[in-house]
């Protein structure tokens, strides 16, 4: 009770203080490197920057203040600031060279860090407030989207996605039953403080099995004593609907620190330019809260969060058999087209995720500190079809996912040289329930996982730096499922696992699989400097990933895409070779950087349209999981150039080359050659406002493999063999996206305003990586007004 | 050793927590919603022979083909009271789906896809007055004929569009629920 009535103080104190500001920015030395740990002192308020250099100092009140931001070895900036709104303060230092003369220090000019982390700017998590994680993280280049219609997006980075490219909230990695196409991250992009991508196989410390990349998300952090607080409301044209999501921050540099915030999304269908996509509506209420003790040489956390979705699945992409898919197709435009509306009916995903956590710090002598967690996530999905009768009310699929990890994380820094180990362990169990009344499509399993790493890192000398790591993992999977005889004659595991039978029921088997694996992974990485504006970093990385259960154990018609889907017991592990490089220039006016990458990957697990199953629902295609080698080879490029104060000018280019080597025909479902220019226009003097013109050019992927099939369609009283075009990806797109925004006070409150637009001219387009474009288009025009309150 | 100490603690409560999961056998599950069988019964109105069209298909969306007989020819220019009904044989005893979809009959439409065999004519209606199918009359062609006769079974389509309450399948939309074609001859008698 006493603690709500703290809040309540805080809240009340914090609406009634003057108008607050904030200055963030990045402090780096003229060489181009971010100094970790700067001291920036505003009057009384003051604050340190991350090991990127990046710092925020918050509540500082209108007017005109001093800022002196000092290192030690670098001249100490000492400005004068006119707080009226917020400030962005990018800090150059320049090395004090008598000191440097006079004592023999160690140059901090290149960053031990080999590995190029890429962060999405608060501006951008808060613009994509009402969307998804997804959507956000396609702003960086070289990260594109795989979509099941508009609200169920997943990140593909470097051409890869699902269970290769982990999420790791908060240090924990989701077990959310993403591992399937259509499962999106089920996480609130709100209660992210930050969001950035790793490319490659580089994070040994979060798992050995990232062969894509990984996507690291991590709570908001305020280090001074100060109570912050956020609220953004979002409405949206297209789905007329919107958002509100509101957040409440306790800083401090020692004692207590606590976070808390909500969400909620309200939408009703999307529309195409030419119809409305039914059943598209979307619900969210999201909530999450972190307390933590931060004590002189330790810190104890404990957080919670909470994520509840429900999904509506256009009822158009809803198909019974072949016939169906290829009048779908052939068609054009949605067979089901219904007025608008906010009812969400089947088919549609109901989603729950739970995640707790418990966390330690403890820093020790010598530098080093050592981390101790344990996480609990418990993931309810519930898939729900167009069914008869009394099963309308009953999912089609109903999976409860638990999972329990822990982790011990030990970090030590010594001169030139970090050493980091640690251990994790895993325990996981999934129950589909039977009630469905349906064979489940993933079966009850419980997995274990193990898991040590170590990672070394060292500068040699001024501008050259490396970093090795090795991690070994131990999984065991174990599952319980039924297979109708049939099926397991048809997959041919007669008399080849017939060790994993337990129980004959008549026409079904009882089978107990289990699997074992023992994968090591590792990673080597060097950063050169070649001048104080140039950086070169290369990489490469060993990655193992096993197949996951949907990969093993599918088996049976999925209903949302009208597809036989089948697993394979006789999968092997991925391994994936990672070689890439990234070419940084770092500078006022331009700023360019460049990573060509190669990733050669053995035993690739994809899902490739097989064969034609006939059924009394009619001909089904059937699609299953096949293993091949496949070489990945890309570039993702970046360029700003800021010709003068106001205007900025920003490009994202991404092209990825994939080839199955063993069949000598491209990867499948890989995205397209896509290019973003960004046209950004700034007045600092008139309430910071922006205008920003963006487009947004996505080509046709003509690199794809033919896996098309011909369907008997009955007309006048014959079979005609028609072509089910499955593979032709559609035409490439050309969009333009307006934003724009202003700053003011409103009575106490900093306040912005954001006005965007997506889709400027309304253009009709389908992309290759939605599920769903053989049946929609995508969706139309969607303005979007977004009022921000900082208080 | 804090440390040392909550992770023991963590590693009790995870094997604890978890060992309760461990021998969850998977329970058997019977698809209740399945459709394996489709049989048309032709019963000749002045009397004769009945034509049964079936279509039985036991391991449902199994691997297995459906097994498809046609048990007697129609008779040029005869007329028939047809019926088409539908079951779920994983079941014992057999599940009657007829009796859901005429429940349900605004949601479902039976179509016959044919060319020249004769005239279909659905005698059956839902809550709106749109045919269903499940009974019909058929009047076979006058001279003998051998073709293809498609039988399918739509769930939600959209009885409404032009056609559909003629039985014309175009522009019925929906996702089919059942499909059989069969080899059918009309003979002189």
């Amino acid at each position: 009770m006493k603690f709500y009535y703290t809040l309540l103080l805080f809240l009340a104190v914090s609406w009634c203080t003057q108008a607050q500001h904030t200055l963030s920015g990045t402090v780096q030395s003229a060489a181009n490197t971010p100094l970790d740990g700067a001291h920036i002192h505003v009057a009384q308020w003051h604050g340190t920057s991350l090991p990127d250099g990046y710092y925020e100092i918050h509540n500082i009140t209108k007017g005109t203040q001093r800022v002196v931001i000092s290192y030690i070895g670098y001249k100490t900036l000492d400005t004068i600031i006119n707080f009226n709104r917020d400030v962005t303060l990018n800090a150059i230092l320049q090395p004090n060279t008598t000191q440097l003369e006079e004592v023999v220090l160690v140059d901090t000019t290149v960053s031990q860090h080999t590995a190029r982390k890429q962060r999405l700017s608060a501006e951008i998590i808060e613009q994509y407030s009402n969307a998804t994680l997804g959507d956000a993280l396609k702003e960086i280049a070289g990260v594109y989207t795989l979509k099941t219609g508009t609200t169920i997006v997943k990140p593909v980075i470097n051409g890869l996605h699902s269970s290769r490219v982990p999420v790791i909230s908060n240090n924990v990695r989701l077990e959310d039953q993403q591992w399937g196409m259509e499962h999106a991250p089920n996480l609130d992009i709100n209660s992210a403080g930050s969001i950035s991508v790793i490319k490659g196989a580089n994070a040994l410390q979060y798992g050995g099995d990232a062969i894509g990349g990984l996507v690291l998300i991590e709570p908001k952090k305020v280090r001074t004593d100060t109570l912050i607080g956020k609220t953004i409301v979002t409405g949206n044209s297209n789905g007329r609907g919107g958002g509100v999501t509101t957040s409440l921050h306790k800083g401090n540099t020692k004692g207590w620190v606590w976070n808390v915030n909500g969400t909620l999304k309200y939408m009703g269908d999307r529309e195409t330019p030419d119809y409305i996509l039914s059943n598209t509506g979307n619900r969210e209420a999201n909530a999450a809260g972190s307390i933590q003790y931060l004590g002189d040489t330790y810190d104890l956390g404990a957080s919670y969060s909470f994520y509840n979705a429900t999904i509506g699945i256009a009822t158009a992409t809803h198909i019974g058999n072949n016939v169906d898919l290829v009048r779908a197709i052939n068609n054009g435009t949605p067979s089901v087209i219904k007025p608008f509306t906010y009812t969400i009916n089947a088919p549609k995903q109901e989603v729950q995720h739970h995640l707790a956590k418990l966390e330690y710090n403890q820093t020790l002598q010598n530098n080093a500190s050592l981390n101790a967690e344990y996480a609990f996530q418990l993931n309810r999905r519930k898939e729900f079809d167009l069914r008869r009768g009394n099963l309308k009310a009953t999912p089609a699929l109903d999976l409860t996912l638990i999972t329990h990890s822990a982790q011990a994380n030990w970090k030590q820094q010594k001169n030139n040289t970090t050493l980091k180990a640690g251990l994790s362990t895993l325990l996981q169990s999934n129950e589909a329930s039977p009630d469905t009344g349906i064979r489940p499509l993933i079966p009850n399993y419980n997995k274990i996982d193990a898991g040590a790493y170590a990672i070394a890192s060292h500068r040699f000398t001024n501008s050259f730096s490396a970093e090795a790591g090795i991690r070994y993992d131990f999984s065991y999977v174990d599952a319980s499922k039924f297979y109708q005889k049939t099926r397991w004659n048809s997959l041919g595991y007669n008399g080849v696992f017939d060790n994993f039978i337990t129980a004959d029921f008549g026409t079904q088997w009882l089978t107990a699989p289990e699997f074992t694996y023992h994968n090591v992974s590792a990673s080597l990485g060097v950063r050169k400097q070649l001048s104080s504006v140039l950086d070169i970093m290369g990489n490469a990385g060993l990655a193992m990933r096993n197949p996951n259960p949907s990969e093993l154990f599918s088996d049976g018609l999925h209903h949302a895409n009208g597809t036989i889907e089948l697993g394979n017991l006789g999968l092997e592990k991925e391994r994936a070779l990672k070689l890439s490089a990234t070419v940084l220039k770092r500078g006022d006016v331009f700023t360019f950087e460049a990573t060509p990458y190669l990733n050669s990957i053995n035993n690739f697990i994809y899902l490739q349209p097989t064969a034609a199953e006939v059924t009394i629902r009619g001909s089904f295609p059937v699609y299953s999981y096949r293993q091949t080698n496949a070489l990945l080879a890309g570039i993702d490029a970046t360029t700003q150039w800021k010709p003068t104060q106001r205007i900025q000018h920003t490009l994202n280019f991404a092209y990825v080359y994939g080839e199955n080597t063993t069949d000598g025909v491209p990867v499948i479902d890989m995205p397209p050659l896509n290019i973003t220019n960004t046209l950004r226009y700034t007045v600092p003097q008139w309430h910071s406002l922006f205008l920003e013109l963006r487009s947004e050019a996505v080509f046709s992927q003509t690199r794809y493999p033919d896996y098309n099939f011909f369907v008997a369609v009955p007309q006048d009283g014959e079979l005609i063999s028609t072509l089910a075009d499955v593979s032709t990806p559609p035409e490439g797109y050309h969009l333009f996206h307006f934003g724009s925004g202003v700053q003011f006070n409103l009575g106490k409150m900093q306040t912005a305003v954001n006005l965007s637009v997506h889709n400027i001219f309304n253009t009709s387009y389908r992309d290759y990586l939605n599920r769903q474009r053989l049946y929609t288009d995508e969706a139309g025009r969607n303005i979007q007004l977004q009022v921000k309150f900082n208080y | 050793m804090k440390n040392v100490k909550l992770s023991i603690l963590a590693l009790i409560a995870l094997t604890g927590l978890n060992s309760c999961n461990n021998d969850d056998d998977a329970t058997i599950v019977n698809p209740e919603e399945v459709i394996t069988t489709l049989t048309a019964t032709f019963e000749p109105v002045a009397g004769g022979e009945t034509v049964v069209l079936t279509s039985r298909d036991l391991d449902g969306d199994g691997p297995e083909a459906p097994i498809i007989s046609v048990l007697g020819n129609f008779t040029t220019g005869a007329s028939y009271s047809g019926t088409v009904s539908f079951l779920n044989e994983t079941e014992t005893p057999a599940e009657n789906v007829s009796e859901e979809i005429l429940t349900e009959g605004d949601e479902h439409q039976i179509f016959f896809q044919q060319d020249d065999l004769g005239t279909f004519t659905y005698t059956d209606a839902d809550v709106n007055q749109r045919p269903i199918g499940l009974t019909f009359s058929f009047v076979a062609s006058t001279t003998p004929q051998t073709g293809l006769l498609t039988i399918t079974l739509r769930h939600e389509p959209n009885k409404a569009a032009a056609g559909v309450a003629d039985g014309d399948i175009t522009n019925a939309g929906g996702e089919s629920e059942a499909m059989a074609t069969f080899e059918v001859s009309v003979v002189a008698p």
